[in-house]
């Protein structure tokens, strides 16, 4: 009963400052931020104070069997769920902005112009589907490879419900125009605090588990996670210093300014990328692969080099962000030469991955989440090799500020992330609520080549859009002028943006096949359906080739 | 796993971090810290980082105004505000951007992408006439443009809680606003797009300031008079083709 009350006062006392905020602040957007978070109180006073208990009412909604068991995997499902919700959003976010650009009358002021939306696309794929991933993902694998169950479980939860608070503010907060106008890292300081706490509680919980192991050695699927934890941390709190106006209000000014703001930024986003997008994506790997493929993970020596090559490397890359600006050079050739160097680890990960392939690969033929695997790492794979070359000054040159460097993002983020992910959640959601096996397996199929033909649009008509631009840009006239003006441009690239408009909507077509696959598993249908790899048998063509006429000594 | 090749002490090693969280988790905070310190620390002291360069200032309260509106909308979504020193660009927009040029950036906002063209230097390349119609309507300028409109800008008044709040916070993270400029901050705000108003010392304190009714509407001022008076100032502060400007510009390695 102590405990109740004193949670009852805490929440009172959060609704208390919320609304005083709500009342006291001239920013209409930080008021709907708090309204938001004095709604969050109320409704945990509500359910405390009754003892009702939404999370349970809701957990027998999506049918979740009853925990902890062996494992603490109540968090993990509620992940998996958020996973699916947040990526069919963030890309369908995409969808629209990319049909923006083709048409923009689908530009609606204020609060719907491409500006305000972009941020809420990049945000909600990268830090709400992708992290949402990584959280469930890195419960999941340290819990397993630790041979334990989570440490402080209480934490655990609130690191994801505090995680989805912070996605919806940030959210909320770009359509409503709060931005602190960094790229990738667009929330305000008091969203940025707040994931600050929400982080620290997650390295806890996560330091915690590997310290409760009952293994001799930490996995290296755990090294992985730990090292995105860790930087993530450390970049997080350098990019986002800032002097906010009032605290009582959302704006805030950089503590950095130009040149030292854009090598921070910049160091930061590229750096997003090297270990939200890559590390934590590549433990997933290490785990997940190694599993579905049921062989070891190929060469314990390789993923000894390639984790500490990796983290090492990723860090010198940012400034290929800035090359020919007002950068110093040394500055810009230290990151192009060390983005080049970064191909080799990269490449080493992508080869470890794929030969723990050895002597399974029949399986790419009648396993569809290990197709899923193999195609994720081989995307990895052209993206590592695109990115070192996009960062060479002569080629950059020519692709900075195009299209090509978003084909280059989503070929990486639709092709390795967005693939290993859904595998990932193939492979967790019939282990996760107890099934003997997914709805369906030939859905997968369908979502495999959707996915891939997406892809293949996206990037294709972004390298053409890409390229097109950059050349039209510096053509000039044999009388010395520029041939195009910019809007001339413009108008060049708009089948491109449709073509690529067409992919995206390929690949949101792809994880709606997904969700109510997943979906039909919860609810613990299976669809009747030809197993997978199946081919026809002809009784009557299965016979021994004829011999050949006079057989031949052999010499 | 291979147990056949000889065995190597550095993988033996490895051994000793693979069972010791916080050995392990320690030695990935310094080797992921290393590159970020050799690169980003010098630039907060090395000469052509941090080099003043005649004709910058900080902002004015409507300048200042004006970006937070240009940073609120995503502007830097579409448009750059650096040009390379390359042939065409310095053509197409003017001469490449100086270190100098964003020295009270806070933050920086020299974009990544060139949906539309790049900002750097727009300032006086077009009347206020033009800037108001085309954020009104892009397409009713340009047929061939895909920018959203910006309609509402002209509807919506300039609200700004407490200006000299505002520049209080630019002064702490090192934009030398003066007391003076933080007294004035409010009145420097509205006499800047109010002809009818006395606008001060407000030309004598930012130099180059450009004092008049931006949108066309004397009576109001609006979210649209902050942003075109953001506009037409980008880029006109530094006259990169005086003498002195060429001089440093000049000395200057690594450019």
């Amino acid at each position: 009963m102590e405990t109740v009350v004193k949670r009852l006062g805490v929440w009172a006392l959060v609704l208390i400052a919320s609304v005083a905020a709500i009342a006291l602040t001239p920013d209409a957007g930080f008021a709907v931020h708090m309204g938001i978070v004095a709604l969050v109180a109320g409704l945990l006073i509500v359910a405390t104070a009754t003892s009702y208990d939404p999370l349970a009412r809701a957990q027998s909604i999506f049918k979740m069997p009853p925990g902890p068991s062996r494992y603490d995997d109540d968090v993990i499902r509620w992940g998996v769920i958020a996973t699916m919700f947040w990526g069919l959003a963030g890309l369908l976010a995409g969808v629209f902005i990319a049909a923006q650009l083709a048409f923009p009358q689908l530009n609606f002021e204020p609060y719907l112009n491409f500006g305000r939306v972009r941020p809420l696309h990049t945000s909600a794929v990268i830090f709400a589907f992708g992290g949402n991933a990584l959280l469930a993902t890195s419960f999941y694998v340290v819990q397993r490879t630790c041979r334990t169950t989570l440490a402080f479980p209480g934490m655990a939860r609130f690191v994801f419900w505090g995680y989805q608070l912070f996605i919806v503010l940030a959210a909320t907060g770009y359509l409503l125009g709060i931005s602190q106008g960094k790229e990738y890292a667009e929330p305000e300081w008091y969203v940025d605090l707040w994931l600050t706490v929400v982080w620290l509680c997650y390295l806890a919980v996560f330091v915690g588990t590997l310290l409760r192991r009952h293994e001799p050695h930490i996995y290296v699927a755990n090294w992985f996670y730990l090292a995105f934890i860790v930087t993530i941390a450390m970049l997080h709190v350098v990019n986002n210093l800032a002097m906010p106006v009032s605290l009582l209000g959302g704006k805030s000014y950089s503590a950095f300014a130009g040149v030292q703001d854009a090598l921070t930024q910049w160091w930061y986003g590229h750096n997003a990328v090297g270990f939200f997008l890559t590390a934590g994506f590549l433990a997933m790997m290490y785990y997940f692969v190694p599993k579905q493929a049921g062989r070891p993970v190929y060469s314990y020596r390789l993923s000894i080099i390639h984790f500490w090559s990796l983290i090492f490397l990723y860090i010198w890359a940012g400034p290929h962000h800035l090359h020919y600006t007002a950068l110093p050079d040394w500055a810009q050739t230290l990151g192009m030469v060390f983005s080049v160097m970064l191909w080799m680890p990269s490449w080493g990960g992508m080869i470890n991955g794929l030969m723990t392939l050895n002597g399974a690969w029949d399986k790419v033929r009648t396993d569809p989440i290990i197709r899923m695997m193999v195609l994720a790492l081989a995307f990895y794979g052209m993206s590592t090799f695109e990115g070192p070359m996009l960062s060479i000054k002569a080629v950059n040159s020519l692709s900075h500020y195009t299209d090509w460097t978003i084909g280059h993002v989503h070929s990486g983020a639709l092709g390795w992330n967005g693939m290993i992910t859904f595998a990932c959640v193939y492979y967790l959601v019939p282990r996760l609520w107890q099934k003997e096996r997914l709805y369906s397996l030939r859905m997968i199929n369908w979502h495999f080549w959707l996915a891939t033909l997406g892809i293949v649009f996206y990037a294709s008509s972004m390298w053409v859009a890409g390229i097109t631009q950059g050349l039209m840009w510096r053509e000039y006239g044999s009388d010395g002028y520029l041939v195009n003006s910019f809007v001339d441009t413009v108008a060049a690239l708009h089948p491109m943006y449709i073509l690529r408009a067409v992919g995206g909507l390929m690949y949101l077509s792809g994880a709606i096949i997904m969700a109510y696959n997943i979906g039909m598993t919860i609810a613990g249908k299976s669809r009747v359906e030809a197993p997978m790899g199946d081919t026809a048998h002809d009784e009557a063509a299965d016979r021994p080739l004829p011999l050949p006429a006079a057989a031949q000594p052999a010499e | 796993m291979s147990k056949n090749a000889p065995h190597s002490d550095v993988f033996e090693g490895h051994k000793k971090l693979e069972k010791n969280v916080t050995l392990l988790a320690a030695a990935t905070l310094l080797v992921v810290a290393i590159g970020g310190i050799v690169e980003i620390a010098p630039l907060f002291w090395i000469d052509n980082t941090i080099e003043k360069v005649e004709g910058m200032r900080p902002y004015t309260p409507l300048e200042q105004a004006g970006r937070d509106i240009y940073i609120r909308e995503g502007c830097y979504t579409c448009h750059s505000q650096m040009i390379r020193p390359f042939r065409d660009e310095v053509e197409r927009y003017g001469h490449y951007s100086l270190a100098a040029e964003s020295m009270y950036d806070h933050p920086f906002q020299w974009g990544s992408k060139r949906t539309g063209p790049d900002l750097a230097r727009v300032g006086g390349k077009y009347s206020d006439d033009w800037h108001v119609q085309h954020l009104k309507a892009p397409r009713s300028v340009v047929p061939e443009s895909i920018m959203p409109n910006y309609s509402f800008l002209a509807e919506a008044e300039l609200r700004v809680a407490d200006p000299a709040a505002n520049i209080t916070a630019l002064r702490r993270v090192g934009v030398p606003y003066s007391d003076t400029d933080i007294a004035q901050a409010s009145a420097d705000l509205m006499a800047q797009a109010n002809p009818d108003a006395d606008a001060g010392d407000l030309a004598a304190r930012y130099p180059k300031a450009q004092v008049r009714d931006f949108d066309g509407d004397p009576a109001r001022v609006t979210e649209m008079d902050a942003l075109v008076a953001y506009l037409q100032m980008l880029g006109t502060l530094v006259d990169v083709n005086s003498a002195a400007a060429q001089e440093v510009l000049t000395q200057e390695k690594g450019q």
